[in-house]
């Protein structure tokens, strides 16, 4: 059991870790197309990270370890997530179940580690993003963990993987109200927490409206790669698990070689539509206010509350 | 004679001895004779209340003339179990206190500290309500005393005793009504002759809500939290973090006590009355501890917000005790327990750490400080530990203590009973809500403490403090790791402590919860990590030495050049989207002052900001509640205008109404 989920681990890392940069740059290449220009080419996020991590870092005076250590932090802690998550299988560990808890609370490591960064240098944008970032986890955690919740009622665990083989085997459970609602809320979760449109703008250039890229604006180097392979396999594993949990089909149960081919092709088409998907949405979306996103995030509560409720009505009838 | 006789004895004797030498030595040695008597007196605690959560017996019995039965100590493993807590807690802070109050400890607040610490550990020993009351009682007075300590030097300290004292007696009296309506149903103090009393009795309902309110009271929970955000930040540093890892819990001790002991089996609104007063504490005290900018009253409200979620799992466990679900049941009322240690751990580290800042910075408020890490680098490291405990962060205390009640919520609701269908959900989000609020305030804690420029004289001068209070930061800072990473060993003991079954470790100390079927194990996790940063840390090494990091001047700030330091966030700003967010329910009071130029009204001079946050429930219903025992005061003065003419006429008027009501 645990070499097998050592073995679907490692290549659950390995196949994100080289994915990830590659759906970064799909989402930007689509995005590009549709707004009319060439783009870079998918390969972009894999050029800038070589790039990146031949260069000299710089650090100013004043910053502290947190500054060297928090990108470091950031990669192990999403690269956590990428192991023990369901994304090419739903073999576990027998000691480390993919508990939802669990996970969630690693990334939220990441996030406060992406946070510090913001403050190391004591600047007043990286300050202002960190706030910000903070400030959008905090509420998201409401939407995530109920949302979740809904989706374990009908299987009685909160581990991820016995949720998406529950679902593989009952394909009725995916299209149930309390599953759809609950997904939906999910993906504003995500959408929040991987800082995309319309809660935060990726590809800004302006300062005062950036979140994400306020709190990087002082990292360099091989800091800055980190910072950045560590969001693009954050945004990688969401998206995945959403998928997994939306489409489960062609991922495996049991470790073998067909199987993890099999389970690796259908995660990249998943991965692949899903992104394509968002990316095509978020050209038609302007970033909301600040002040607004709240709102957008009381709404995914909501759903994800009404999924709950839903899923006891369901039970009862 | 037991150990565990031998353990309450040793304490009330390492009691008496250490307020001697308190007493008597000479002003140079007395810190060290009373705080190494104290760490003994808290060690002793600790020992003692091992023995008993191992299964150990004993009783001491206080000789008294008056007609109450046997009254006495003795041990449970429930009261062991926070023996062990409140020892622990005692032990670091007096460690803490030899270097910490060298200058400015008078004589009797060394002789209050072992008094307090003695109190509070024998209160969970008490086996009746005489004898509980009685150490309630001393633990409050010389809890007071302590707060005091620094009366001379600052003048908000006394209107904060005022307050601290008022509202401990207002627990004490709720306490002593709730032990009296039981003491009468029952016949008698002791509490397993109150176990005999029928639950369903509505003296017993009548019973539990007085008590309830009155451990709620002395927990801090709110609305009757007032006291903890003044009383804390005008204590010393190691009082305040005896009082709120230590003291408070003795609220949730009643709590447990009561419902678990005294009453078991009670109906089910009793368990969905702490629920909700458990909910309420812990969104409301998180709030206002993610908007609050003085450190210490940050940790005040974060005290009330971990407090909150003992009482909601406490709640939990009874109200799903009723229905009946058996399995989340325990785990609830297990997690509760392992809420009480870690909060315990982690807090003691808080309070701890901000006593040496305090220390090193003469400054209380985040906003004046800055830079701190690379200039304490022991305080940062454990402040960074308790703050990641407090945040419910792996591998800490903190995180497997709330990881198992989440587990027991989203296992425990059932459709057939709607009350639990409904209050499960809320919980989950409640608790949820809260872990995320509190992120944000310990990273803001942390963040705008040691990272970025100081941001004021004090912040820049800023140095490490004694050996002992290093000792001690060390320590109680390894503590909150070592829970977190072997919380196997700890969950046994609170499921003992509890009484319950169904959590055990397994593994590497891990946490089993076979009654709802999940596993935390810290160190496996921690195993899948390190594997993990091999290669990252690989490749960092190997392009470190081709391309070493270079330092350089100035950061890049977005392409503008630095000037001060005040252009730095600050607790204040990095909260403003929060407390707008919340506007609501903070109703924060905004002065924004703009002075224009003379020449023309168009151009700003000066723009002055000041923000100001009350604590709503101080505004709303204490102040109007004091200001009407104000005015009944007056109109009563008008009874009394010094003339003795109407005096006598009182006394004719009194007589008369004696004779006519004997007549009757």
């Amino acid at each position: 059991m645990n070499a097998a989920a050592a073995v679907l681990a490692t290549c659950q890392v390995v196949v994100l870790v080289v994915v990830s940069p590659l759906l970064v740059g799909l989402m930007r290449q689509v995005r590009a197309r549709l707004e009319g220009r060439t783009g870079a080419g998918i390969g972009q996020p894999w050029r800038d990270l070589r790039k990146l991590l031949a260069k000299e870092p710089l650090q100013a005076d004043g910053t502290s370890w947190i500054s060297v250590a928090a990108p470091i932090a950031l990669l192990v802690s999403s690269l956590l997530v990428c192991a023990l998550m369901p994304l090419l299988g739903t073999v576990t560990f027998t000691r480390v179940p993919d508990d939802l808890f669990v996970v969630v609370s690693v990334l939220l490591l990441g996030t406060i580690a992406v946070a510090l960064v913001g403050l190391d240098a004591g600047t007043a944008f990286g300050g202002m993003g960190s706030s910000r970032h903070m400030t959008i986890a905090a509420l998201v955690e409401p939407t995530v963990l109920v949302s979740v919740y809904a989706l374990s009622i009908p299987v009685g665990s909160s581990v991820l993987s016995q949720i998406v083989e529950a679902r593989l085997h009952d394909p009725a459970r995916i299209a149930a109200p309390a599953s759809l609602l609950a997904l939906l809320a999910l993906t504003v979760a995500v959408v929040a927490e991987t800082g995309r449109l319309p809660v935060d703008n990726p590809a800004t250039h302006l300062e005062l409206t950036m979140v994400h890229e306020a709190m990087v604006l002082e990292s360099s180097g091989r800091d800055l790669a980190w910072l950045e392979l560590g969001s693009w396999l954050r945004l990688g594993a969401l998206l995945g698990l959403l998928s997994s949990l939306l489409v489960p089909w062609g991922i495996a149960t049991h470790v073998s070689v067909t199987a993890l081919l099999v389970a690796t092709v259908a995660l990249i088409a998943k991965l692949a539509g899903v992104g394509a998907l968002l990316a095509a949405v978020e050209v038609s979306l302007a970033k909301v206010r600040l002040f607004r996103v709240p709102e957008l995030l009381a709404g995914s509560f909501v759903l994800a509350f009404l999924a709950v409720t839903a899923s006891y009505l369901v039970v009862q009838v | 004679m037991t150990a565990v006789d031998l353990g309450l004895e040793a304490q009330l004797l390492l009691v008496g001895l250490t307020t001697l030498g308190a007493l008597l030595a000479p002003e140079t040695r007395r810190g060290m004779t009373a705080g190494v008597g104290s760490v003994a007196v808290a060690a002793a605690g600790v020992v003692t209340g091992a023995l008993a959560l191992g299964g150990g017996r004993g009783f001491v019995q206080i000789p008294t003339s008056l007609g109450f039965g046997d009254v006495g100590l003795g041990a449970t493993p429930l009261g062991g179990f926070f023996m062990v807590v409140c020892g622990g807690v005692g032990a670091v802070a007096s460690l803490f206190a030899i270097g910490y109050v060298s200058a400015t400890g008078t004589r009797v607040s060394w002789v209050a500290l072992p008094v307090f610490l003695g109190a509070m550990q024998l209160v969970p020993a008490a086996t009746d309500a005489v004898s509980f009351l009685l150490l309630w009682e001393l633990m409050a007075l010389a809890s007071t005393v302590l707060v005091l300590t620094e009366h001379a030097q600052r003048v908000e300290v006394r209107s904060a005793a005022l307050w601290y004292a008022s509202m401990t007696h207002l627990s004490f009296v709720l306490i002593l009504l709730g032990f009296g309506v039981l003491a009468a149903s029952a016949g008698s103090v002791s509490f397993a002759a109150m176990a005999a009393v029928n639950p369903g009795n509505p003296s017993a309902s009548v019973a539990f809500v007085l008590l309830a309110l009155g451990f709620a009271t002395k927990a801090g929970v709110a609305p009757l939290h007032v006291w903890l955000p003044r009383a804390h930040p005008v204590a010393p540093s190691h009082v305040s973090a005896i009082m709120s890892a230590a003291m408070v819990k003795l609220g949730v001790y009643g709590v447990l006590l009561v419902s678990l002991e005294v009453l078991p089996d009670g109906p089910g609104w009793w368990g969905l009355m702490l629920l909700a007063l458990g909910a309420v504490s812990a969104v409301y005290g998180i709030l206002q501890a993610s908007v609050a900018s003085d450190l210490k009253r940050l940790l005040a409200y974060s005290t009330t917000e971990n407090v909150g979620l003992m009482f909601l799992a406490a709640g939990t466990g009874l109200l799903l005790r009723s229905v009946p679900v058996p399995g989340p049941a325990d785990v609830a009322l297990a997690s509760c327990l392992l809420l009480v240690a870690s909060h315990a751990a982690f807090k003691s580290t808080l309070f701890l750490g901000a006593g040496s800042m305090l220390h090193a910075t003469g400054e209380r408020d985040l906003d004046r400080m800055g830079g701190l890490g690379t200039r304490m680098p022991v305080t940062s490291a454990a402040f960074g530990i308790g703050a990641l405990g407090a945040a419910a962060l792996p591998v800490t205390a903190g995180f497997m203590a709330e990881w198992a009640l989440l587990q027991s919520l989203i296992h425990g609701a059932r459709p057939e009973d709607r009350v639990v269908a409904v209050a499960m959900p809320v919980a989950v989000a409640v608790v949820a809500l809260t872990a995320g609020l509190a992120l944000m305030t310990f990273v803001k804690a942390y963040g705008i403490a040691f990272l970025a420029r100081p941001r004021s004289a004090g912040a820049t001068q800023a140095h490490e403090g004694t050996r002992s209070m290093q000792v001690a930061l060390l320590v109680s800072g390894a503590v909150v790791l070592l829970l977190g990473l072997v919380p196997g060993l700890v969950a046994e003991a609170a499921a003992r402590a509890a009484g319950v079954s169904g959590v055990g470790s397994g593994g590497w100390f891990g946490v089993d919860l076979p009654g709802v079927g999940a596993t935390l194990d810290p160190v496996a996790l921690s195993a899948v990590a390190a594997v993990i940063a091999v290669p990252v840390l690989w490749i960092s090494a190997v392009a470190a030495r081709r391309r070493p990091r270079r330092r350089v001047e100035l950061a890049w700030g977005g392409g503008g050049v630095r000037v001060s330091p005040r252009m730095q966030y600050t607790a204040t700003s990095y909260a403003e989207p929060l407390a707008r967010v919340f506007d609501d329910a903070l109703r924060p009071e905004r002065d924004i002052e703009i002075t224009h130029a003379s020449e023309s009204r168009y151009l700003v001079e000066r723009v002055r900001f000041h923000q100001h946050l009350d604590d709503v429930v101080e505004v709303r219903a204490y102040r109007p509640l004091l200001a009407l025992v104000d005015r009944c005061g007056l109109a009563a003065r008008r009874l009394q205008n010094g003339s003795i003419h109407r005096y006598v006429g009182y006394s004719f008027l009194a007589l008369v109404a004696v004779l006519v009501l004997v007549a009757l």
